[in-house]
């Protein structure tokens, strides 16, 4: 049973890593517009280099 | 001075809040905000934008217009926000578009609230996000003790459990715990309530017992049903924030501008800043943006949506006319008597206001589920306490784990989701089928109507007009009558002149053509003078219908016009009445017009001529009478009627005024979703009574059980989690 010990928090820090990466999503605006986002991803217009 | 405007307008827009500080705050930022969209954001709205295209040419078009900064395309919203320097201007940008074949219209930015809206529907959506994390985790840890953990181990899980729950329990509760405690201070028991009671009785003896190393903690019951709650909260808010923000796009497309005339220029000004006293032109085909007296000019003015007559109203020097009202033929300039807040539509909207408050005397299904259920769910938790107590003889913490079982187990998770989930399903389906649901309960009350009461001008039909019988005129005549009519704007004379092209009648030869703005148009034919316009002028005798008159060769003839009816009328009155409903139109206009569609559409209980009071009036006599009215109107004139209705829908090409004023907003031109609005409103109203029933079902099983002190926390978890699934599903049954 000591391997409780590791599990248990290592199972907690990965559900707390997702919980941290769903806030930064928000925090980031990434829900406002879904549907533009999903389309953009088919533009070819900055494959070569970042969006300045 | 214009700091003191924008606070105004800043403050009214701040949501309502318990703390005057915190409603100071937001509306300082408003300030900024403001100020900020004034210096050059400009919103367009993009209705044509669908995919990825679209969102290339768009931003590609506007970035190399000189002066933009930035752009950025909302292809959700459909909208696309453009930073950039004081010189360029919303009509330029909408050319650019125009040229790269995108349709724009210029959004008022200042009446898009979306800011406030999205932070709300933030915060719930991270408190959800919280309880998902938490309940997850517990649920993992609960298995392990639900499938045999003992002693040692079984109390670590619970003191675990106990370290996710407890913080998750106080952040994602508090939105029920502040509307509890909002509806304990005014002594009612709300849907909250009870919620709450279970969230802090099911922590704290789940506390208690993991202290005692006992054997049932309810860690996993109290997240797991913040977590259904708040989904049902966060369905709710959506719902709402996504109608708020079709029905503000609808009212920023008006951008609210006039032309005053300062010393003989014409300056472009907002409506806000226009003053009484000040000197204003309206060109043709403009709407009124103030209440004045004509001072200068000739023309026609259509006060369709007004009064609902469909014939236009000759205006000249000394005539009053009103805001909202739409300048047809010549250039008028008026001496503005009222603006802004005092001009006549506000002053109607204001009397709206007073209306809409005594709509909200209608209790939702939901609160009145919420009121039999919560009284029950108190006592019986009670009931079983005092009934343990003396069953065991006075063992006091196994008595109050009777009560927490039970007041969790009846805890209303389902009922939290029942109405929420199925308003979500419908209201996407009607917003895909062009009806926007402005109000919650709006689909429950279209489920009760019972009589459907019509306007005419601009709601049944286009307000339009469309000639008859043009081909029973002599050749010749037609030929003149349309020659003159192609030389002018007027509504009749288009729609006389479209009607010969499609006719494929050849023009005659009219030379010295000129409009008289206010009568009509004369020209030349033959040496002889020749005139369309108003029966006074040519000297005919008036007819019953709309018509334009033709003096020519010493005779009149009469051009009647009807107008024409929305597309889908037909189809949305005969579904209605089979639907059992009765139907009855109510109009401004004159008795021929009204007789004639009446006749066209099948309506047997029809009025002309009725003065806004009166239809409100009618609608008021209806209701005293038990009937449930649906009413359907666009204008000024019906604005009292539509909220004194059980349930109203506007076109989308109503006056603000009635939009604020109805329920519900038809987007489209097409009549026909009024019919799918019933039918899946009725619908809706059945599957939230199911829902309703199917949670009342989970606890009639699961009640007793608890009563009993049977309940594990397996079981409670079980009911939840099943009784929220089920009324999910059920509620996307819809069609």
């Amino acid at each position: 049973m000591e391997i409780l010990a590791i599990l248990i928090p290592v199972s907690l820090f990965l559900g707390g890593v997702g919980l941290v990466a769903f806030f930064w999503a928000m925090k980031t605006k990434q829900f406002d517009d879904p549907d533009g986002d999903a389309q953009r991803i088919l533009t070819k217009e900055w494959d070569d280099k970042p969006k300045p | 001075m214009t700091v003191v405007e924008d606070f105004a307008q800043g403050s009214g827009r701040v949501p309502l809040s318990a703390c005057p500080a915190c409603a100071a705050a937001p509306s300082a930022e408003r300030i900024a905000a403001l100020r900020a969209v004034r210096d050059g954001r400009i919103m367009l709205s993009l209705p044509l934008a669908h995919c990825a295209a679209c969102i290339s040419t768009v931003e590609g078009a506007l970035s190399a217009v000189p002066g933009v900064r930035s752009t950025r395309v909302n292809l959700t919203q459909k909208r696309v926000s453009v930073d950039a320097g004081p010189e360029v201007t919303a009509a330029a940008l909408i050319s650019v578009l125009k040229a790269e074949g995108q349709e724009a219209h210029e959004l008022d930015p200042g009446l898009l609230s979306a800011t406030e809206t999205d932070k709300q529907g933030r915060d719930l959506l991270m408190r959800l996000g919280v309880a998902f994390f938490s309940m997850m985790n517990v649920m993992l840890l609960s298995v392990a003790v639900w499938s045999g953990a003992e002693d040692a181990t079984r109390d670590l899980f619970h003191w675990i459990s106990a370290a996710i729950a407890l913080p998750t329990v106080i952040f994602a509760g508090q939105p029920f715990f502040k509307s509890a405690w909002a509806s304990l201070r005014v002594g009612r028991l709300g849907m909250d309530v009870p919620i709450s009671l279970a969230l802090i009785l099911a922590s704290s003896i789940s506390v208690y017992e993991t202290w005692m190393s006992g054997h049932h903690a309810y860690f996993d019951a109290a997240v797991m049903l913040a977590f259904f709650l708040l989904v049902g909260r966060y369905l709710d808010h959506r719902t709402r924030a996504i109608a708020r923000s079709a029905a503000e796009e609808l009212a920023a497309l008006e951008v609210p501008r006039a032309t005053v005339l300062v010393d003989g220029t014409e300056v472009e000004t907002a409506i806000s800043a226009v003053l009484a006293g000040n000197t204003v032109l309206v060109r043709p085909g403009a709407r009124m943006p103030v209440d004045g007296v004509v001072i200068h000019g000739a023309s026609e003015v259509d006060r369709s949506l007004l009064t609902g007559e469909s014939l236009p109203v000759r205006a000249g020097e000394g005539t009053l006319v009103c805001a909202g009202e739409v300048n047809l033929t010549g250039p008028l300039t008026l001496r503005v008597t009222a603006a802004g807040k005092d001009s006549s539509l506000h002053r109607m909207a204001d009397l709206v206001a007073v209306a809409e408050g005594a709509k909200t005397r209608y209790t939702s299904l939901a609160d009145r589920a919420a009121r039999a259920y919560s009284p029950l769910v108190h006592i019986l938790s009670f009931g079983a306490f005092g009934y343990w107590m003396w069953a065991t003889g006075g063992d006091l913490r196994y008595a109050i784990n009777i009560s927490a079982a039970v007041l969790i187990i009846t805890c209303p998770c389902a009922l939290g989701l029942a109405v929420p989930a199925v308003i979500t399903s419908a209201s996407g389906r009607l917003f895909r089928k062009g009806l926007l649901i402005k109000h919650g309960t709006a689909l429950e009350r279209i489920a009760e109507v019972d009589t459907v009461v019509f306007d005419k001008t601009g709601t049944l039909t286009m307000g339009v007009p469309e000639p008859v019988g043009l081909l029973d005129h002599p050749g010749e005549v037609l030929a003149v009558a349309a020659a003159l009519a192609a030389g002018s704007s007027h509504p009749l004379a288009r729609a006389l002149a479209e009607g010969a092209r499609s006719a494929g009648v050849a023009l005659a030869d009219v030379c010295d053509v000129l409009e008289v703005p206010g009568h009509g148009i004369e020209g030349r034919w033959q040496g002889q003078r020749v005139r369309l316009g108003r029966a006074d002028w040519v000297g005919a005798k008036a007819i019953a219908e709309t018509a334009t008159y033709l003096s020519m060769a010493g005779s009149t003839h009469a051009f009647a016009f009807t107008d024409r009816p929305r597309p889908g009328a037909e189809m949305a009155v005969a579904a209605l009445r089979a639907a059992g409903m009765q139907i009855e139109l109510l109009s401004g206009d004159a008795e021929a017009p009204v007789r004639d569609l009446a006749e066209r559409l099948g309506i047997a209980n029809w009025r002309a001529g009725v003065l806004p009071a009166e239809k409100a009036a009618r609608v008021a006599e209806l209701s005293a009478l038990g009937r449930k009215v649906l009413m359907v109107g666009d204008g000024l004139n019906d604005t009292a009627a539509l909220a004194a209705a059980h349930v109203s829908i506007s076109p989308a090409t109503a006056l603000d005024a009635a939009r604020v004023a109805s329920d519900i907003v038809l987007l489209g031109q097409d009549m026909a979703p009024i019919a799918d609005a019933v039918r899946i409103g009725r619908q809706s109203a059945r599957r939230m009574v199911e829902n309703f029933f199917i949670s009342g079902g989970y606890n009639v099983v699961a009640v007793p059980l608890a009563l009993m002190g049977l309940a594990t926390p397996l079981a409670a978890a079980l009911a939840m989690s099943l009784s929220s699934i089920t009324v999910s599903l059920n509620a996307m049954r819809l069609k």
